[in-house]
């Protein structure tokens, strides 16, 4: 490699790393406004904001699911599968809600420390599966 | 250049010579659609016919056929576009100038594609549109990354001068691409994590998988028959003064 060149490739490789290093700090810094989601941990342990929107993220609790009312109100429990949070929702859910779903819920906790959601998102997880095999991976395992 | 060997380096000066590189292309591209229109054919049959339908999202999830091999191909022609910079920058070679302003029109499609047909699958799957998470927002980012790229070359009259000032623009942009790949994982997002593209087996099944690989080959090829299109035209345009360009235009007078 000619010098001149040479000395091209390590500017480049200079305004990269350094390129890197600024994301990397800005990213950091930002790190809690970039999770769209709170966990209901979070919650627990208080880290949530009170008298404040934010969005609260888990998995909806097998058999949590109630609808106290005739109307649209509906009442569940959300997990991450350390501590559970109530979530109220009145509206009409989207079409993967159903129990054991990982979902995302905007609105706010109330005095009753009860999540008060205004929107509720379905967290649609990575697995893409045909039917039949996820019916043979819900079975218990065959007796010998 | 002496750490590269002597034929693989005589074989790079030939073809990036611009006549050189014409005719090369010339040869090539019909080859290249008949590989690709195979693979889409079989890719769109397995994907659209022979693949089942999912557990949970029933024939909706079928848009990762179109979304996933869009979204790889935006993420895919960034990097080639910041390794052409680079290229154009240290050794100041024409061809991958324009090869760098070539990808980017396809790389802009490739993403505005993406973003649609993820949107289009997120009304009925998540309830909604669009949501400024950490994966919808830079990958919106890289639209206008690719937009940018397009529309400085356009703003600079003398062409070596725009594509010196575009490589700089596809380099720095590339710290977004990690960004994109790993937010994901790094940060609570609605959209979900990787399937296929980690360490573990991928979390989709082989039926579902064959033609979503298909598709991916399929729109690679669709990339290099677009670009070799491009960068012919692009080249003519710079060197509309040069002898090749005048001989060529004579023999298909």
């Amino acid at each position: 490699m000619k010098p001149i060149r040479k000395q091209r490739l390590f500017l480049i490789i200079l305004m990269l790393a350094g390129l890197g290093l600024a994301a990397t700090f800005a990213l950091q810094a930002f790190n809690e406004n970039l999770m769209y989601f709170f966990s209901t941990s979070d919650v627990a342990a208080g880290k949530a904001p009170t008298n404040a929107v934010f969005r609260l993220g888990g998995m909806v609790v097998k058999g949590s699911v109630e609808r106290p009312n005739a109307d649209l109100l509906v009442r569940f429990k959300l997990s991450d599968f350390e501590k559970e949070v109530t979530v109220e929702y009145s509206g009409i859910l989207p079409d993967l809600f159903r129990e054991g779903q990982g979902i995302v819920a905007k609105g706010q906790l109330d005095s009753r420390g009860v999540f008060v959601a205004e929107e509720v998102l379905a967290k649609h997880d990575e697995n893409y599966m045909p039917p039949e095999v996820a019916g043979s991976l819900k079975k218990p395992a065959a007796q010998p | 250049m002496s750490w590269i060997p002597a034929p693989v380096s005589r074989f790079f000066h030939r073809t990036s010579s611009p006549p050189h590189f014409y005719a090369l292309a010339d040869r090539f591209i019909p080859w290249l659609t008949v590989i690709f229109l195979l693979l889409l054919g079989a890719g769109l049959y397995g994907g659209l016919y022979l693949a089942p339908t999912d557990y949970q999202q029933g024939d909706s999830y079928r848009i990762i056929y179109i979304h996933v091999p869009a979204a790889w191909m935006s993420l895919f022609i960034y990097v080639l576009m910041a390794v052409m910079g680079g290229i154009a920058l240290i050794w100041r070679m024409k061809l991958a100038e324009v090869m760098l302003i070539s990808s980017a029109p396809i790389g802009a499609g490739f993403t505005f594609v993406a973003l649609v047909t993820g949107s289009l699958w997120g009304k009925p799957m998540w309830g909604t549109w669009w949501v400024w998470d950490a994966r919808l927002t830079s990958e919106l980012i890289l639209l206008f990354l690719y937009l940018g790229v397009i529309s400085l070359y356009g703003a600079i009259e003398e062409k070596r001068a725009a594509a010196r000032a575009v490589s700089i623009l596809a380099l720095v942009g590339v710290v977004n691409i990690p960004i994109i790949h790993y937010s994901v994982q790094w940060w609570n997002t609605l959209h979900q994590g990787p399937t296929v593209s980690k360490m573990d087996k991928p979390s989709i099944h082989v039926s579902m998988l064959v033609p979503l690989l298909l598709m991916a080959a399929a729109f690679k090829f669709y990339y290099l028959i677009a670009v070799l299109q491009a960068a012919k035209l692009e080249l003519l345009k710079r060197e509309t003064t040069s002898q090749w360009v005048k001989t060529l235009l004579e023999k298909q007078a």
